[in-house]
């Protein structure tokens, strides 16, 4: 089969891009939609023409690194799949296919389809962890979790923070990836006793970096690879007017001594 | 103080006082509504009730101030929240936008607006009765008369304001995009402060769906009821008479 692709060109940051549109050579509909720009790009080498420049790492759905926005959706056509599991038996022959880089202010970017998406790194880095003495293993059931929250809590912890759903939402809003972290850690007995300083220091993070705010279209649900629910930022909404209620702790005389 | 300003100063804060003065606003709604729905009884039933708000104006006067701070406070809160969401995303995709949205998601700045355009004509048409915006004359002049004393004529001025085609388009208009802000805006209340699970969810979405719809039919109900199905006819040709000549030549209906 041979598609059509829409690509965004752009040097670098400070450049203007622009759409180029490519045919691609006769392709197997059982490539994925990267192997398919792979291809693309070969040609374009052997042309002496710069190749279209895209993240991708492990190609199995769960690092995180492929990006793209595939016909206005991140991912491309299917749900609960990211761009490296979307395969070119999806499209028809012929199709026109636009390719477009996420499109956000805290994801500056970086050439053609990549962007900058270290903003996650900070967000996570501001509280995305527990603090705990490394050492041997715990034992195994030696902390009790519920079965429901360990659940809610894997369902959460499946989020790559690929960033689809801050490329998806009008707003550019990245609350189901931070609620999916705040979650996470705040649904396990480990992770109680940072919770609330955990989401007020996320949450804050996630405001300095200019990410949008939520407005309930529902978009970055519908888009993300990991399908994490909108549940979850409801959750982190809870947890933050709790630790905006509680301020920030202050140290008793004495220091617990 | 302190915990004002964290809750101003964060993105979810000013979620929380989106839904709260949302919720606060929609509560008012109903009860006006129900004030309203008066009108179709006899002229005295809404005359009475209009009279009786009337009677309490530091309660009258609490309320209304309370509404416009929390309308003031909906949209201070809105217009900094949309200013950073346009920051956020200066560029669309040519591939389409908005992905899985609905329309009434999308479009909430959009119908606030004409919301707020509203509630200021509404304002001045029956609450400050400015004659030139009425299409029909001075309100002020319909006076008719309760258990003796004499009142504002309600009745008179909703089956007279209402006989104008354009101002009841104006109000059908107004209460379709209301319709689509809370179809949308009372179910994102919940998801806003964390009222919501996956049991929930659904439950919100179809009482935000039955809450704004019946809030429409209602609403619609009455401009629809006095221009197209004549509701007080005989009572407005003699209310029209009263506008004209200044005088009260009806006589007091018990």
């Amino acid at each position: 089969m041979k598609v059509k692709i829409k690509v965004w060109r752009q040097k670098n940051r400070n450049s203007n891009g622009s759409f180029v549109t490519y045919d691609s050579p006769d392709l197997n509909p059982n490539m994925s939609f990267l192997e398919m720009l792979d291809v693309v790009n070969e040609g374009l080498a052997v042309k002496g023409d710069e190749p279209i420049a895209f993240d991708h790492d492990c190609r199995e759905g769960i690092c995180g690194t492929c990006s793209l926005v595939i016909d206005g959706k991140p991912h491309g056509p299917h749900k609960g799949v990211a761009t490296c599991q979307t395969y070119m038996r999806s499209f028809k022959e012929g199709d026109l296919i636009t390719v477009e880089p996420f499109r956000a202010t805290p994801f500056p970017l970086v050439k053609d389809l990549v962007v900058d998406r270290k903003s996650f790194d900070r967000i996570q880095q501001a509280g995305g962890f527990i603090s705990v003495r490394t050492g041997s293993a715990p034992d195994a059931n030696a902390v009790p979790v519920p079965k429901e929250n360990a659940d809610l809590a894997m369902d959460a912890a499946q989020c790559i923070g690929c960033g689809a759903c801050v490329a998806a939402c009008k707003n550019a809003s990245a609350m189901l990836f931070v609620s999916a972290k705040v979650s996470h850690l705040g649904l396990l007995p480990q992770g109680q006793p940072e919770r609330h300083r955990r989401v007020k220091a996320m949450v804050d993070q996630m405001d300095a970096e200019g990410f949008g705010g939520c407005t309930v279209t529902g978009s970055c649900e519908a888009v993300c690879p990991k399908e994490i629910s909108l549940d979850f930022i409801a959750r982190m909404n809870r947890d933050y007017a709790m630790s905006l209620l509680k301020g920030d702790p202050k140290g008793i005389a004495g220091g617990g001594a | 103080m302190n915990l004002l300003l964290r809750i101003w100063r964060s993105s979810l804060g000013k979620k929380y006082v989106m839904a709260l003065t949302g919720a606060a606003l929609f509560v008012f709604l109903i009860g006006h509504l129900v004030g309203n729905l008066q009108v179709f009884g006899k002229p005295e039933l809404i005359n009475r009730y209009a009279a009786l708000l009337k009677s309490q104006p530091g309660l009258l006067w609490g309320a209304r101030i309370g509404l416009l701070a929390c309308v003031g406070m909906h949209i201070a809160a809105a217009v900094t929240l949309l200013q950073a969401n346009r920051a956020a995303r200066p560029v669309g995709y040519a591939g389409g936008d908005a992905y899985g949205s609905t329309l009434a998601s999308r479009v909430m700045p959009m119908s606030g607006l004409v919301i707020l355009a509203f509630i200021i004509y509404h304002l001045l048409h029956f609450t400050a009765m400015q004659p030139g915006i009425n299409g029909v004359g001075d309100f002020s002049k319909l006076r008719g008369e309760l258990d003796g004393k004499p009142v504002t004529d309600v009745y008179a001025m909703m089956i007279l304001g209402f006989q104008v085609w354009w101002v009841v388009l104006a109000y059908l208009v107004a209460q379709t995009l209301l319709f689509l802000h809370l179809g949308h805006g009372l179910a994102s209340m919940f998801q806003s402060l964390g009222l919501r699970n996956h049991v929930w969810w659904p439950r919100i979405q179809v009482f935000a769906r039955v809450a704004s719809l019946a809030l429409f039919i209602g609403y619609g109900s009455i401009p629809v009821a006095i221009f197209a199905g004549g509701l007080g006819k005989d009572y407005a040709a003699k209310s029209k008479i009263q506008l004209e000549t200044g005088s009260i030549q009806k006589e007091v209906v018990r």
